[in-house]
Parts: C-alpha cells; structure tokens; sequence
C-alpha cells in the first residue's frame, strides 16, 4: 500500500510537469497574435550615428557609457549588449561598403529566454514585448545559455540584486501610447514601428519596389519560430553578423521532445521495473521451489533408500537371526541330548 | 565516536591530506566570501557570451553523472534481484546522496540569488524549461536519497523500530529513484537541445537527453568501481567480510555491464552522427577532439572492461573504471564548455578564473570529508551486527 502512495505522489509529480507540455504540444502553431507590434530595421538606411543608443540609455535610465555617444570610433570594435547597454550599433564592412546593423532583443514570437526560464520571469505579452519580471528572477542564466541572438545580459557584479538586462521594447512608453526611445530618435527612419503584421507588408514593399537595394528576405519573419523585431538589409545577412542557419524552429519546438519523455518515463519506467523486478522476484521463487522441492525429494529418496535399508537389514538380520537360532537350537538340542548319551554310556559301564 | 577512530585521528593529524584538505578549506572560505560581496564577476570569468562556467560543467554536469552510481546499484540490487551486489548498495547511495547535496551546494555559489533556489518549485513553476524538470527532480531525488540513506544513520542511533519501516520502503524507494535519475541524467542533456546554434554539431543532437541517460549508467558502474578502489586502502579495516568477499565478485560484474553500457553508448553516438549526417565534421580541429573522446573515452575502457572481464583481471577493469569516469567528465566538459560557443572568436571563449577552481576544489574537498565522516561511524561498508543476515 505505502508502494502505491508513493508511485502516486510521483505521478503527480510527473503529471505537473506534463500538463502545460501537452497543452503546448497540442497547438503550436497559433501563430502571432493579431497586435503584436514590432519594430522594422532598415540596414540601408542606418548611419551609424548612435543616437538610438543615447535614447535607450535615457529612457531606461542606464548609467553612462565608456565613450561619449557622439564618439563613433567605437564603432571600430565589435561590440555586444551588456548590462549596461540595452542596445548597440556595430559596423560591418561587406561587399557593398560599411553597413551598420543595430541589435537589440528580437522579442521572439515564442521566445527560448521564456520557454527556458524555470520560474517564468519572461514572458511574450501580447502587444509585442518579451518582459522581465526581477522580483522572481534567480540567476540562472539559462536564459542567456538559450536565447539564439546572445541578448540577455546579467549583472555580475551586484552581489545581492543581480538581474538579467535586456531591452524591454519599451513597454512602460507603448502603454503612455508613445514610440519606443530609439525609433522615435533615428535620424533616418531607419527603424518603423508598427503593428507586426503590417511591418512585414512594408518590407515586402521595399524589396519589390526596389530589388536592387535590397537581398529577398525579411530576417526575423520566420527565424527562431518568427520575431518582432525584423530586419531589411542590401547585403546577405551574415556578412552584418547575422546568422543564417537559425533555422526556422522555435525554441519550444526545439525542447518538446524531451518534455513530451517526461511523462512517458513517469508512466512507463514503474510499471516496467515493477516488472523486472517481479520477473527477478519469481525467477528467485522459482529457484527457491526448486531448491525446497530438491531438498525434499533428496531427502524422500534418502528416506527411501535408508528404509530399504532398513529392511535389507531387517531381512539381513532376519536371516541371520535365523542362523544364529537354528544354531543355538541345534547346539541346545545337542546339548540337551549329551547328557542322555554320557548318561546312558556311564549306564552301559554300570551294567 | 568509538576509540579506534580517534585513535587514528590522532595519529594521522598532519598527513598530506589532512593538509592539502584544510589549505583548500581556507582559500574556499575566503572566495565565498569575495563571492556574496563582490558579486559572481568578482571570482569568476563568466562573461555576457559565457553565462555558465565549471560550476555548472564540473559541479553539476560531473557531479550528478558520477553520483549515478546509487540508482544502478540499488536497482541492480532491489529491481533485478542480483542480491550479490548488496554489500555495494550503501557506499553508493551515501556517495550519491552526498553528490547531490554537494550539487545543490555548490549551486548557491553559481546562481545569482541562492535564496530563491526554492522558487521554481514554490513560487512560480516554468514548466516549459527543462531546467525546472531538472530542479524539480533533483529536489526529489535528494529527499529519496537521504530517506533511502537513513537506515545506516539509525542503526548507528540505535532506532530500530524506524529503521525498520524505512527498510520495508526499500523497493519503492528504489524504482522512485530510477524514475527520477532516468528524468533529471537526461535532462540534463537536452537543457542543450534549446540551443542548436551554439553548441558544435558534433555534440548537438535530438538525443542529448539519450545520450546522457546512457552515459550516466556508464558512470554509476565505473564510479561504484573506482570508488571502491580509492576506499579499499582508507577503509580497509571497517569493510566486513561480506563486502570483502563480494568485492572482486561485484568488480567483475560491473565491469561487465559497462563494458556492454559503454559498447552501446557508442553505438547510438555513431547512429546520432549518421542521422544528422555529420561526418564531414570528423576532419576539422573539433573532429579531432571528438574522435578522442570517442575512441580513447569511450571505445578504449568499452574494451579494456572486456578484456579485463575475460582475464578476470581486476587491475584492467580498475583502469578501464578510471578511464571512464574520466571520459565522463571529458564529455561534460564539452558539452557545457568546450564546444558551446563554438562559434565566437578564441578571445571571446570562456576559461575558468582561479576562484571558480577554488570552489570547485572546496566542494570535493568537503564531500571526501564528509565521506570519511560518515563511514568510519556509519554501518556502511559493513552491516551492523544487530541486522545481520536480513535480506
Ligand atoms: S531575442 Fe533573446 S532575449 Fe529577446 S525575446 Fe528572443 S530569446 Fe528572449
Ligand atoms: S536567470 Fe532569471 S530570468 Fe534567466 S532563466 Fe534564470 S531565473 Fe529565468
């Protein structure tokens, strides 16, 4: 009974981590919701002037940088977002001359931070942001381990309140009804913000009007299972630093599998070794009712044979009996006898 | 504490360990304190591209697969009735549960904020991160481990009547803690699975999760064997004769099974390899290495085991246990270290800071201790006299 308990308790436990697994497996593909907004990169238009970066750091309040944003000699290093740093532009020469790209979180349709984070601290809004819940972050970092655009940052040096940093699409201005900080303070028009759906439109436009300008692919449309951060460029994605073999598998889809085991372990695993272990338990009862039974047909068989025994020296004895009172009858009556002879000769000689 | 222990105690204050042990006990100290002020920047090399370091690629990658050695003795013990290995049951569960209590130990140090550990489980569950699976089964296990250990602890307290009713949860215990090893071994490795982008191919698969489960039997059974060996001299004198006479019998037995385990292993790599056809990789730089850890790691003690069984030459089957363990921890090492991040430039790859070895050094150090604490008073490598002849 107590086994039953805890096989129970068990497959509770393996049922809380099955649940939300078969629900996602169950429909994967919603695809992104209606208002998902976004935000439309444009690497032809691009300068590299920075001030997109200078309006993060105000807007979310960030301390201040090594090199003063109007220096662009930093655009010589490769740089990426840290936790000081939400965003960065970085120059990349390609064939067509310098082209600048400008990172940032991609706010993924079904993001890997999210799916890998054990206490939930992201999570895909449906306006467009991927948010970050502090309060219950633990540090982790499984978050930057899975995010396939090397975004989120921690703070390593905070001892007690570390959190991971990344650009939050400025989620606190979209709910005043304002612009993001960097798309309202690009020069260039560089970056359109909008709903996803219709960024995608814009961006096919471009390309077809003018397909001289630009190569045929709106990066972040379905890579990683699709962003809402997207990228238009003139030159092939890889030569601005972008990876072309994400492939287009989100990273729920990527991890399913190994979730979809859970439950099949849990449910499956007893009942097998529960078998094995009965298979083992008969195997050593058989071998145990073999071992009584031999014992006792050894000991019937020796029971048998000491009883033949007995009676082969019963019978022996018996003859022998036989012998020694035939004997001692024969030696009785000759003695018996003797006597009369002795008797009857001592007889004679007194006659 | 009986007189005999003190008595060695005393006559071996200043061995080189005991030495060794406390210099490191120190330099851990004053690293966990740099640690909780400064900050995990201020003793690690962790960077924004490397997020996880050896705390988590030995402490706790290693630590729980060489811990495996308690769920494949007491289920070949309990669930496949070889009753042979019994003697072996208790050095590999109280191995394994230090394991694991070193493994959640040494993640204070690696996560950001410690006290929350507990959130996942009883705060805000995240479901869908195979690092839940993992934490959540860690935490179970943990809990089956130490129930699975007590009855050596009360039989040294003398506490019969619980001792007895833990014993009688012996079977159940068992398979709660397959079921949990099999779930956590193996999610271990598909917490990769999430990121194809940047772990090398050669080591990236569907199957990470297969892989690690396979590998960690591989472990369990070459750890039960080294680990006797490395406690044979130490110990000697507390081993009764049931574990003494078994010893060879269980060398040989293990030895076998790895032998097959590891002959497997290799197999489903090389099926991995051919389904994601990868082999043009095996002529690059990370071909080379792979190929080592393939053939040196995992191929060579496969075969050394055979040989070693055949022969019954327990030497062989000593080196080939060693040799694994090793490969092991090879293997971990690539997975979370060497080849993640494959694809940035050597000046952007991560290498560990002397404080980060420092606690990984602390860590085993205490775990030895703790060892050494436990079975020169517990009834582990010898049954205690009042429970003789039970099972
Ligand atoms: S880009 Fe990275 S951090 Fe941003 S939502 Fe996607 S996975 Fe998360
Ligand atoms: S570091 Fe924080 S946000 Fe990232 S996965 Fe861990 S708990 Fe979640």
């Amino acid at each position: 009974m107590l086994r039953r308990t805890f096989l129970g308790l068990l497959g509770a436990a393996g049922a809380s981590v099955a649940l939300p697994v078969s629900a996602k497996a169950g429909g994967k593909s919603f695809g992104p919701h209606p208002d998902t907004l976004g935000v439309l990169f444009d690497a032809t238009r691009c300068i590299g002037c920075r001030k997109c970066e200078l309006a993060c750091n105000e807007v979310n309040e960030l301390p201040a940088p090594d090199k003063k944003f109007d220096d662009l000699s930093v655009l010589d290093t490769k740089r990426r977002t840290d936790e000081k740093t939400l965003t960065v532009v970085n120059k990349y020469e390609s064939s067509k001359g310098s082209v600048f790209r400008k990172m940032q979180c991609n706010h993924c349709l079904e993001p890997a931070c999210a799916s890998a984070c054990f206490v939930k601290a992201f999570k895909k809004e449906h306006n467009g942001p991927v948010s970050y819940d502090a309060s219950v972050c633990v540090g982790c970092r499984y978050c930057m381990v899975a995010c396939p655009f090397e975004i989120p940052a921690y703070e390593y040096d905070e001892p007690l309140t570390p959190r991971v940093m990344k650009c939050t699409m400025c989620a606190p201005r979209l709910a005043e009804g304002k612009l993001p900080g960097c798309v309202e303070r690009c020069p260039k028009e560089a970056l359109t913000f909008g709903l996803r759906k219709d960024l995608i439109k814009i961006a096919r436009a471009r390309i077809t009007t003018y397909p001289d300008r630009y190569v045929d692919h709106i990066y972040g449309e379905t890579e990683m299972g699709g962003t809402s951060w997207m990228y238009i460029s003139g030159v092939p994605f890889s030569e601005i630093g972008m990876r072309e073999d994400l492939g287009t598998k989100s990273a729920p889809e990527l991890t399913a599998g190994a979730l979809a085991a859970v439950p099949i372990v849990v449910g499956m695993w007893p009942v097998l070794l529960g078998g094995i272990y009965a298979v083992s338990k008969r195997k050593d009862k058989i071998a145990n009712d073999e071992r009584v039974a031999a014992v006792k047909d050894a000991l019937t068989r020796a029971g048998e044979e000491a009883e033949k025994k007995l009676h082969d020296e019963l019978s022996k004895a018996d003859v022998a009996n036989q012998r020694r009172i035939e004997v001692e009858v024969k030696k009785a009556v000759e003695e018996a006898l003797a006597p009369k002879e002795e008797e009857a000769e001592t007889n004679e000689e007194e006659s | 504490m009986s007189v005999d222990t003190t008595a060695v105690e005393k006559k071996s204050l200043f061995t080189p360990f005991n030495i060794i042990a406390t210099i490191i006990l120190i330099a851990g100290a004053i690293v966990t304190v740099m640690r909780f002020t400064g900050g995990l920047g201020a003793v690690t090399n962790l960077d924004q591209n490397n997020p996880w370091g050896i705390w988590i690629g030995f402490d706790l990658m290693c630590g729980v697969a060489l811990a495996a050695g308690g769920y494949t003795t007491s289920a070949a013990c309990y669930v496949f009735g070889l009753k042979k290995y019994h003697s072996a049951v208790r050095p590999a569960i109280l191995t394994a549960f230090l394991g694991y209590a070193l493994v959640v130990f040494a993640l204070h140090y690696d996560v950001g904020q410690p006290w929350r550990l507990t959130y996942p489980l009883f705060v805000q569950n995240g479901t869908t991160s195979l690092l839940f699976e993992v934490g959540l089964c860690v935490f179970l296990y943990l809990t089956v481990l130490f129930i699975e250990f007590t009855p050596a602890l009360f039989e040294w307290l003398g506490m019969t009547k619980i001792r007895n009713i833990v014993v009688k949860l012996t079977l159940a215990l068992t398979i709660m803690g397959v079921v949990l090893s099999t779930l956590h071994q193996s999610s271990l490795g598909a917490l990769f699975t999430i990121a194809p982008s940047k772990l090398h191919p050669l080591w990236y698969s569907q199957y990470l999760p297969v892989f690690f489960f396979v590998s960690s039997i591989c472990a369990g059974l070459s750890m039960v064997i080294f680990e006797g060996t490395l406690s044979h001299k130490p110990m000697h004198h507390l081993m009764d004769e049931e574990y003494l006479n078994n010893h060879d019998g269980l060398i040989l037995g293990f030895g076998k099974a790895a032998s097959l385990v590891l002959f497997g292993y290799f197999s489903i790599k090389v099926i991995g390899l051919a389904y994601d056809n990868n082999w043009h990789y095996l002529t690059t730089g990370y071909g080379a290495w792979y190929l080592v850890e393939m053939l040196g790691f995992v191929a060579l003690p496969s075969f050394l085991y055979a040989i070693g069984v055949r022969d019954k030459n327990i030497t062989v089957i000593k080196w080939a246990a060693g040799l694994t363990v090793l490969g092991i921890i090879v293997n971990r090492f690539n997975i979370s270290m060497v080849a993640f991040n494959y694809q940035l430039p050597s000046a952007e790859r991560y290498w560990p800071s002397w404080g980060e070895i420092t606690i990984s050094l602390f860590v085993v150090t205490i775990g030895v201790l703790v060892f050494r604490f436990i079975s020169t008073r517990m009834p582990i490598f010898h049954e205690h006299p009042d429970y003789k002849e039970e099972h």
